[in-house]
Parts: structure tokens; C-alpha cells; sequence
């Protein structure tokens, strides 16, 4: 079925850190079809266009996280995200909100990872098994318990929509929380006590001002707030009771 | 990393939430439109006589208390956040203004009720 | 952040000024964190009530009168707005405070919570004006 060659206007904040002292924007005029992602879009710039053009991208289909950016002012996948829905209007694109620009599209994620190895993301054994004792056995109700959080594919959407990260980075963020959170829920773990301290100091949950933005930008639906704020309620526990029952309780 | 306080005044702006969340609009409601108006409810129902004498009764006094003390104390915390979201830091400062200004209220009116008697 | 010295890393950090302006989520957020505002203002009211009364009959007869005064009105008219955009915004983010609940097998949906909230909001209000009518002179 032939289409009528249509054109949308792609507006970038482009940055190039040896030339440009601040970011400036760019337009260009993209040819697009209806079945074109923002992605692609951005692709042809690249291509065809001007090769100068920075962003991370990977599998084109929601699940690498790569290509999280500003898309007319809200946090989006490029990949996931489609051009037909912003025509006959001019679309800006920036790079990921609250995150340093490193160059164009492309956002210095350091901080963000260096906290995902901070809190222990991997199962401490609660009780620990021999290979001969077979697998951990999980009800399905126990499985319920995390397999939302697990399901975070580190796009940062979270942070670029969460303005407490934003004002104050010192802050954990939303989505190594719900990674926190993923684990303390698992029943196969034993580290809750360690995370737990993470989780009671200032830039652990006490940092979050229950916005709930960020669970509306996330494209797996992990529920990062929710993982925070239920925090919240085990960590004024913890708080509270931390003398009474001192066993349980993190120092 | 260093445990916060926060669990404190987070508890008390939660209190303080749930109550004026249920109780909030119908209190408002009545004392500061319904009575005074004579709308749907006697404008005495607030007289002097009865309302000493439901602030006399300890679960009036209490009820009263509780709803002033944990109304101002959810408001401090909110307030004191929502300064820090529109770009005011100075964090000391703000703490007192804000978590002073409810301890201020709670005195004020724990005086008060008491000083109404039993 | 640079690895090595003379790296061509230069991040540019943008500002957070009018952040919240920026997308109507946001907005709505301030909206619902300034009706802390209301509920202070609200407590102050009860606190004078509460100070006027413990002055005798003579003070507290004043204090009714200031309070049927159309100012008055006015700004309980607008109390009782903001009490209600906040009973409605606090049972909406509540949900977020709750770990997983199930009944008979099947996940609560957070809109469920919320509802079940409103509800019991509204019996509470209901509750308060029997109580307020019971005790009619």
C-alpha cells in the first residue's frame, strides 16, 4: 500500500563538550512512516543526516534499557515510542532528565550504577544449600512477593522522573530501591539486615517525597514507589522497635 | 550510613494525615461553616456552655488535642519538604520554622485544654 | 569521575529551577503538598478556639462571632476545599505505602485501596454529623 512521504521536525538538545560551553538545540526534518519508532528516527539523523549525533541504543525492543531520553518532556524509551504519535507537531528530544549530559542524547550513568553495586543486588543465601540438597523451592505466593521488582531493566526513566534525585543525588533512587527491595522480599535471602541500613539512612527512603512519578514512566511496570514507600512503613519499624527486639533489628 | 530521625516525624505526619483525611473536611465543615451559618446544624450547638462542656469531658479534651497536635504536626512535615522541593536548603533553619512552629501549636493548645479544666 | 588525567569528559549539569512546572504530574503533586498549608491553617483556627475558650464565656461568644463573619466563611469555604483535595490525594497515594495484599488468592489492586479509602472517608464525615446532630440543643 503506498504511503504519502510525510516529514516530522526532530528537535535535539545537542551538546558536544569540546566545542559547546552549554547545549544548544537542533532541528532536523525527518521522512518517517507510521511504523517508525523515535529510535528511528533518531537512526536516519545518524545515518543520513548528521553522523555527529550521540544516543545509546541496543535491542529496539523495550528490554536492554539503552535508549531511555526526554521525549517531549517525559521520560520514554526511543525504541518505544513512535513518531506518528507526536506528527503533525515538532518533537523535542533531550537526554535523560536529573542525569549529567555526557554528550548529546548520551547521560554519565556512574552515579546510578555505582549505587546499584552498593546494595547488594544478588542473593545471600538465608540458609546455605549444598548442590547435593537440590534448589531453593518457592511457592508461586513467595515468587509473587518479587518478581515485579526483578522485572527493572536499569532504563533510569525512574530517575529522570523522580525530582528528589534530581535535586539531591546523595538519594538512592527509585529504581536500585525497588532492586533492594527485590531482594529483601525474596525469601531465599538472608541479607535483609544489611540492606535494611541503606534503607534507614536519609538517602535510603526517608529522601522520597512519594511524588509516584516515577511508577508512571516505568516501562515494566516495576512499581518503584511502591517499593520505597512500603520501605518506609519496615524502616519506622525497624526504627521503633529496634530496642525492643534487637535481634531482627539493623544497628 | 547514618540512620535518620525521619521515622519519627514521618509517623506523626502520618497520624496526622489519616486523621485530617477522614476527619478533615466535615470538621471544617462544621465549625467554620455549618454552625456559623445555622445551615443544617443550630448555631447553638457551639454555645459556651456546650462546648466547655465538651472540652471538660477527657474525651472531648483528648479528641480536641489530638486533632490540633497531629493536624500541625503533619502540616510541619509536609511544609518542610515541600520548601526543600522549591529550592529553600537551609535545612537547620527550616527544621526549627517548621517542627517549632507545630511543638509551638501542641503547647499552646495542651495549655489551653488544660487550663478549661475537667 | 574522570579515569584518567586530561580526560575530554565535560558533563554539563542542568538546572532544577521550575522543576515542577515542567509536566502536569508535577503540578499536581504541589497542589496536593500545599494542602499541608489548609491543614496548619486549619489547626491554628482550632488552637485560637481552643485558647479563647479557656478565656471564659465573654472571649468565646467573640470568637463565635468572628467566625460568622463573611471573611471567615470565605476562607473556611476554601479550607474545606483544600481538606477535601486532600483526603482525596492522601488515599490515592496510600496504596504506595502497602506491601502486597491478597484476598482469596488474588492481588488488591492499588485503585481498590483508594476506593475503599474514599469510602471510609465518607462514612467517617457521615459518622462525625450524626454525632455533631445527636448533640443538638
Amino acid at each position: 500500500m503506498p504511503e504519502a512521504a510525510k516529514t516530522i521536525e526532530i528537535e535535539v538538545l545537542r551538546y558536544r563538550p569540546q566545542q559547546d560551553s552549554a547545549p544548544v538545540l537542533q532541528s532536523y526534518l525527518v521522512p518517517f512512516t507510521d511504523d517508525m519508532s523515535v529510535l528511528q528516527g533518531l537512526q536516519h539523523i545518524k545515518d543520513y543526516v548528521d553522523g555527529t549525533l550521540s544516543f545509546r541504543w541496543s535491542c529496539r525492543m523495550a528490554i536492554c534499557g539503552s535508549c531511555g531520553m526526554m521525549i517531549d518532556g517525559k521520560p520514554k524509551l526511543a525504541c518505544q515510542t513512535f513518531l506518528r504519535d507526536y506528527f503533525p507537531h515538532k518533537l523535542r528530544v533531550l537526554a535523560l532528565a536529573h542525569c549529567p549530559i555526557e554528550g548529546d542524547l548520551v547521560v554519565a550513568v556512574d552515579d546510578i550504577v555505582a549505587k546499584l553495586e552498593s546494595i547488594k543486588p544478588y542473593i545471600v543465601a538465608k540458609e546455605p544449600r549444598t548442590l547435593q540438597q537440590g534448589e531453593y523451592l518457592q511457592t508461586p505466593a513467595q515468587l509473587e512477593q518479587f518478581e515485579q521488582f526483578s522485572s527493572c531493566i536499569n532504563c533510569m526513566l525512574c530517575y529522570a522522573a523522580c525530582p528528589q534525585y534530581g535535586l539531591d543525588s546523595k538519594f538512592i533512587g527509585p529504581g536500585v530501591l525497588a532492586l533492594l527491595h527485590r531482594y529483601n522480599a525474596d525469601s531465599r535471602d538472608g541479607a535483609r539486615a544489611e540492606r535494611m541500613q541503606i534503607v534507614n539512612a536519609e538517602e535510603g527512603v526517608w529522601s522520597c517525597t512519594a511524588v509516584g512519578y516515577c511508577s508512571e514512566v516505568c516501562p515494566k511496570h516495576v512499581d518503584p514507589a511502591n517499593a520505597v514507600n512500603q520501605n518506609k512503613v519496615n524502616s519506622a519499624k525497624d526504627y521503633f522497635l529496634r530496642f525492643v527486639a534487637p535481634k531482627g533489628a539493623a544497628k | 550510613m547514618k540512620r535518620s530521625n525521619a521515622p519519627i516525624f514521618w509517623g506523626l505526619f502520618g497520624a496526622g494525615g489519616m486523621l485530617s483525611a477522614l476527619f478533615g473536611p466535615m470538621l471544617v465543615f462544621i465549625t467554620g461553616i455549618a454552625v456559623p451559618l445555622g445551615l443544617l446544624l443550630p448555631r447553638d450547638l457551639m454555645n459556651y456552655p456546650r462546648m466547655l462542656a465538651f472540652a471538660q469531658n477527657w474525651a472531648g479534651k483528648a479528641f480536641v488535642f489530638a486533632v490540633i497536635a497531629l493536624f500541625a504536626w503533619h502540616a510541619a512535615h509536609r511544609i518542610f519538604h515541600s520548601l526543600h522541593d522549591i529550592g529553600i536548603h537551609s535545612g537547620t533553619l527550616a527544621k526549627l520554622l517548621c517542627y517549632g512552629g507545630a511543638l509551638a501549636i501542641t503547647l499552646v493548645a495542651a495549655w489551653s485544654l488544660l487550663a478549661i479544666g475537667f | 569521575m574522570n579515569r584518567q588525567a586530561g580526560s575530554a569528559r565535560r558533563p554539563y549539569v542542568r538546572p532544577m529551577t521550575g522543576w515542577w512546572r515542567r509536566d502536569p504530574f508535577f503540578v499536581r503533586y504541589m497542589v496536593r503538598e500545599v494542602t499541608a498549608v489548609i491543614v496548619a491553617l486549619y489547626a491554628i483556627v482550632l488552637m485560637v478556639g481552643a485558647i479563647r475558650l479557656s478565656q471564659g464565656e465573654a472571649a468565646w461568644n467573640g470568637w463565635l462571632e468572628a467566625l460568622r463573619s463573611p471573611l471567615s466563611i470565605v476562607v473556611h469555604l476554601v479550607l474545606l476545599a483544600g481538606m477535601i483535595y486532600h483526603t482525596v490525594s492522601w488515599f490515592e497515594i496510600m496504596p504506595k505505602t502497602m506491601p502486597m495484599m491478597f484476598v482469596g488468592g488474588k492481588r488488591i489492586a492499588a485503585t481498590t485501596i483508594t476506593r475503599v479509602g474514599l469510602a471510609v472517608a465518607a462514612l467517617a464525615a457521615l459518622a462525625l454529623f450524626a454525632l455533631a446532630w445527636g448533640l443538638r440543643p
